[in-house]
């Protein structure tokens, strides 16, 4: 993490700010608009990992995302939950950069990892993605055995140590290891997908990241495949920040600590962060009507 | 998307909940009527019928567990379950309460009176408001009623005080009342336990609506 900040001057963290300032239509403005504050954005408890503030992204001329700002607790599973189109995904990519591969996409607002812009101009957007790991909704290993999967990223970005043993680490960490410890020569693609999926955790785990952004993880997998990866979730907070995307309200409940609910105008526009705080009051008493009216069903 | 299927189901155990507080205030009410004009016929017609307000809370917690497996409530609808599941339990414990009025009916009605009943059917009154009180503010959800409704409880617990002073003043005075006393006592701690369990029912009236679950009620006894 001291190499990512000592890439970032300060001169530039400055700039960005102004940038952010000029982009948001200045201080006056703000002063003409005061902030509504309604109690349904809540500041979780402890460190935060990452701060957002008025975090927005554009596709073209399409503002999909708006005005986020929140603050994500570090070694807790946030969970982004919403109807299709809200723009939970397009929040999720914002934390590691990769819309930055989305052609037209651009992002606004600032996003601070461990207190450093991870937008600033000089940050390698690379060792971003290293740090800052990610998790698709179907389970994708390369076509090479499945101790290739999980140490190519770590050959790759040089991490220190045997290829076995980080094999075996990151195997165990992501539960699997006791499945697949007799046939690491097998094809990764010959795994079930639920296994497939773990193997893209361990993945994932072997370049030694310390977030993993997971988007909709469990949609291609079984329910008791759903259920291992659930388990592993949980099991993983003890080292990992985890933050998750899901269209299943029930697994956000049962995995997340905080979660936070975003809506759309219309699909794919202008999504806003409508209620942000703990898990159980979340399901339980939410303070936004419209919370109420989507985890109850009667949305729309 | 509306959910208007398990809108109904909702309204359903709502209602089925209202059906049963509506049957614990009649068994309540004619428990004191029965112990007051001894009238054997009534009070055995009450304890025959809390087998059906039994029935009653059974059916409530099914339909609830079943809601809960197979529909996952969450927020509103969830506290709207659990608050239904916990009053139904109240008022079934009401209507236990009720038959054991009954059934004290049933063994003073040999005996001589004591005393004429004054304060005791001034509680089952109070007590009988305070579940009308408590279901009015959970059909409309009136937190404040609730609460309103829940100091009433103080009333009912000095009524008691009273009942129990008097009672053993008789005792004291004539040990050959102790028996008849200490029925009476009974009847009197049923009706103080009916106001708690009342009072209980106004704590889920605030569960349902604020989510929160706190004891409201800081009774005496």
């Amino acid at each position: 993490m001291r190499q990512l900040i000592t890439r970032l001057k300060e001169s530039e963290l400055r700039e960005t700010e102004e940038r952010l300032r000029a982009s948001a239509g200045g201080d006056a403005l703000a002063g003409d608009l005061p902030a509504v504050d309604t109690g349904a954005i809540r500041s979780p408890d402890g460190d935060a990992l990452f701060s957002l503030r008025d975090v927005g992204v554009w596709y073209g001329a399409k503002h999909a995302v708006s005005g986020i700002t929140m603050e994500i607790p570090v070694r807790k599973v946030t969970a982004l939950i919403g109807p299709s189109g809200c723009g939970k995904s397009t929040l999720l990519r914002c934390l590691n950069r990769m819309n930055d591969l989305i052609p037209g996409a651009k992002v606004e607002g600032e996003i601070k990892y461990h207190g450093a812009n991870i937008y600033a101009k000089k940050v390698d957007p690379v060792e971003v993605r290293r740090r800052i790991g990610m998790v698709f909704q179907k389970p994708n290993p390369f076509p090479k055995s499945i101790k290739d999967n999980v140490t190519f990223g770590a050959k790759v970005n040089g991490i220190k140590g045997s290829p076995d043993s980080i094999c075996e680490r990151a195997l165990r960490q992501a539960a699997l290891w006791e499945e697949v410890k007799n046939d690491l020569n097998k094809s990764g693609l010959a795994l079930s997908g639920g296994q497939q999926q773990r193997l893209c955790i361990a993945r994932a785990l072997a370049v030694q990241p310390d977030v993993i952004l997971m988007d909709e993880p469990c949609s291609a997998l079984d329910p008791i495949a759903t259920l291992k990866i659930e388990d592993l979730i949980r099991e993983l907070t003890r080292e990992y920040t985890i933050i998750i995307v899901t269209h299943n309200m029930q697994q956000a409940a049962r995995v997340s600590d905080y979660t936070a609910f975003l809506l759309a105008q219309e699909h794919g526009v202008n999504g806003q962060l409508v209620e942000y705080g703990p898990t159980n009051e979340i399901f339980t008493n939410p303070r936004d009507k419209r919370t109420e009216d989507y985890i109850t069903g009667r949305f729309g | 998307m509306t959910r208007a299927l398990f809108e109904k189901q909702l309204n359903e155990i709502q209602e089925g909940m209202l059906v049963m507080a509506s049957m614990v205030q009649t068994a309540v009410t004619q428990s004191i009527d029965a112990l007051k004009t001894r009238d054997v016929v009534l009070a055995q017609r009450i304890i025959d019928n809390d087998v059906q307000i039994n029935q009653k809370r059974y059916e409530a917690e099914e339909k609830c567990i079943e809601l809960i497996s197979l529909q996952a409530p969450l927020a509103s609808d969830l506290r709207t379950i659990i608050s239904v599941l916990h009053i139904t339990v109240d008022l079934e414990r009401m209507g236990d309460h009720a038959e054991g009025i009954a059934k004290i009916a049933l063994m003073l009605s040999d005996e001589p009176p004591l005393k004429p009943y004054i304060d005791i059917p001034r509680m089952a009154e109070l007590a009988g408001r305070m579940l009308d009180g408590a279901l009015d503010a959970y059909r409309t959800r009136d937190t404040e009623k609730a609460r309103q409704i829940i100091d009433m409880d103080d009333e009912v617990d000095a009524l008691y005080e009273q009942v129990y002073r008097e009672l053993l003043t008789f005792m004291i005075d004539d040990p050959k009342t102790i028996q008849r006393a200490t029925y009476l006592i009974w009847v009197a701690h049923n009706l103080e336990r009916i106001a708690d369990r009342v009072t209980n029912i106004c704590e889920s009236v605030v569960y349902l609506v604020e989510g929160r679950i706190h004891d409201l009620n800081i009774s005496k006894y």
